[in-house]
């Protein structure tokens, strides 16, 4: 099968994907011991105000009607009403995912730029003692919980010396990067100790390739060869793993925004939980699971051009 | 005798401490994790108090003691679940094959799409916060990655000779699928299940500093951290060691997952 072929296929398969995307956040809420309007709107609510939900979310009609209901809705972009902040959730969610995926996005920056770098000496160096350090330290990386991190570069960082805010998330593109920095590092962290281990792993397969033997052969230099072809090889299978590991790294997003207080859709969720607020607790799954069936689309995308064996 | 993998050894040797702490926290701790002693609120680390007490006057160490009973229970019925129910799923499907396959596939790409720890939290809002729920929440979705890692090794196993020799002496279908198949199945999975008691400990101490796991007043590191994170500037010791009790057991399950991975020859 030709590329573009492979390509519409790929684009052709994430439908089946978000239907059932659908169908798990469907489920979810029915989970829901009890009646689910009684549950949102506790114990002091009038028989008339649940009768009025009830028939604003439908659920007086048989299951499979609500169903087709629920997936009209979601298709046009509503999923109902946040019973805490009383607006569209829909709104809610498109004010605060950009935060969330900004802050996603800076963590896999330094990610990268932390275990780009250091898996390239640790690998060079195998089983010397830098490869031992740097393994050791991303060994602790990857046990430490990010809430732990953060309140540790929160004390000092910000607590302490001042350098960064303790929170929140200012005014101003270059304002937001300056408070998002701490919460990206402390998510980047454990992301990077997983990066650096499958890098290194790679790059040591790279160095004993034949095809880096012949580059030697004809006389290149070291630096090139590492550059131009190690890196280079080593660097596809990290994009795939990158890409893999974006749900983690939204998953982490949660406990971070928490933590410095990061108006995120991330710290919606933990609200909402508090608050009861089941419609945003459902459309927040179904979005997040959205964008990481995208990221995994452009993941194998950017794969497919990267590596044209992989188109097969 | 091969020798035995440092970071196995390592791994051993930290789980071995934390588990003595967990099985006797009285007899080690030096205080009560629960009593108050308001002549001595929020003390920095000291002779009498080695790593300090909070603002109730409680001994930090003697509580982060008593909260490794509740983290290793934590590591151990998290991950119960998902294993039994993993094993038993993905050697049905390995070994029968054909459309329970083609399913299970679908499945597995399902929940991979979903944020694993949003998952659990969505289920958990949903069931209400506190440990069991965790539990039933983490086996909803933590089966699927030991099912898959299963299967592959079935499906491997399943075409190989001594299975065919198994079928030919007249064995039934589940004695081959128990006695013969998943001995030889079950390295991956006993490695990873090392790994995902790491990530369980992780995972039920953020939900505990959440506020959506263990509840206040049980000890747990994940809580007693929530408890430290509005003294920190002027307490910093209430976050700092119970999270170094958490940093270190997580090590521990990690460390021996590598050197189980090491000494079973399994690739990961």
């Amino acid at each position: 099968m030709n590329r573009l072929g492979m390509v519409g296929l790929r684009l052709l398969q994430i439908l089946p994907t978000l239907v059932l995307i659908g169908v798990v956040a469907f489920v979810l809420v029915r989970l829901l011991p009890g009646d689910p309007v009684s549950n949102m709107l506790g114990d002091h609510a009038t028989d008339a105000t649940i009768a009025r939900l009830q028939a604003q979310m439908g659920l007086d009609q048989p299951i499979w009607v609500q169903f087709l209901l629920f997936v009209r809705h979601a298709v046009q972009g509503d999923f109902g009403d946040s019973i805490a902040y009383h607006v569209p959730v829909a709104r809610l969610i498109a004010e605060r995912l950009p935060v969330t995926i900004t802050l996603a996005a800076l963590a896999t920056l330094i990610a990268i730029g932390l275990a780009v770098p250091l898996a390239f000496i640790s690998a060079v160096n195998a089983d010397r003692w830098p490869d031992y350090l740097i393994r050791a330290v991303f060994q602790v990386g990857l046990s430490s919980p990010i809430f732990y991190v953060g309140l540790l570069l929160l004390t000092v960082f910000a607590a302490a010396l001042r350098w960064f805010p303790v929170g929140g998330y200012g005014e101003g593109i270059g304002d937001h990067l300056y408070h998002l920095f701490l919460p990206a590092v402390a998510l980047a962290l454990s992301f990077s100790a997983v990066i650096m281990r499958s890098l290194r792993a790679s790059i040591l397969a790279v160095l004993t390739a034949e095809f880096v033997d012949f580059a030697r052969s004809k006389g290149l230099s070291q630096r090139i060869i590492l550059l131009r072809h190690v890196l280079r090889n080593a660097l596809i299978s990290t994009v795939t793993l990158i890409g893999l590991h974006m749900g983690s790294l939204l998953g982490g997003a949660v406990i971070t925004e928490s933590v410095f207080a990061v108006p995120g859709v991330g710290r919606l969720m933990v609200e909402s939980i508090f608050a009861r607020d089941y419609t945003v607790i459902q459309a927040l799954t179904m979005a997040l699971a959205v964008v990481v069936s995208l990221t995994f689309l452009a993941t194998d995308l950017v794969q497919m051009w990267l590596d044209p064996r992989a188109a097969k | 005798m091969r020798r035995l993998p440092t970071p196995l050894i390592a791994g051993a040797l930290i789980m071995l401490a934390l588990l003595v702490c967990a099985l006797a926290p009285d007899v080690v701790a030096p205080y009560d994790p629960i009593a108050f002693d308001y002549a001595n609120l929020l003390q920095p680390p000291s002779g009498a108090h080695w790593f300090g007490t909070d603002q109730f006057g409680r001994d930090i160490l003697s509580r982060t003691l008593a909260a490794s009973t509740i983290d290793l229970q934590i590591a151990a019925f998290a991950t119960l679940g998902p294993l039994v129910i993993g094993t038993v799923i993905g050697l049905l499907v390995g070994y029968v094959g054909g459309v329970t396959d083609m399913l299970f596939g679908r499945l597995v790409d399902l929940v991979v799409t979903f944020p694993f720890l949003v998952l659990v939290i969505a289920i958990v809002a949903v069931l209400g916060p506190g440990l069991s729920n965790m539990y039933i929440a983490v086996s909803i979705v933590g089966w699927v990655f030991y099912a898959r890692l299963l299967r592959a090794e079935v499906l491997v196993l399943r075409q190989q000779d001594f299975v065919g020799a198994c079928r030919v002496m007249g064995y039934g279908h589940l004695r081959i699928a128990l006695r013969h198949i998943l001995p030889n199945a079950a390295r991956p999975i006993i490695v990873y299940w090392m790994t995902d008691m790491a990530l369980a400990i992780l995972l039920g101490s953020s939900l505990g500093y959440l506020g959506l796991g263990a509840q206040p007043p049980t000890a747990e590191w994940g809580v007693l951290i929530a408890d430290g994170k509005n003294y920190f500037t002027q307490a910093w010791w209430i976050t700092l060691f119970p999270g170094v009790a958490l940093v270190l057991a997580g090590l521990g399950f990690s460390l021996i997952g590598d050197g189980l991975a090491d000494l079973l020859d399994v690739k990961r």
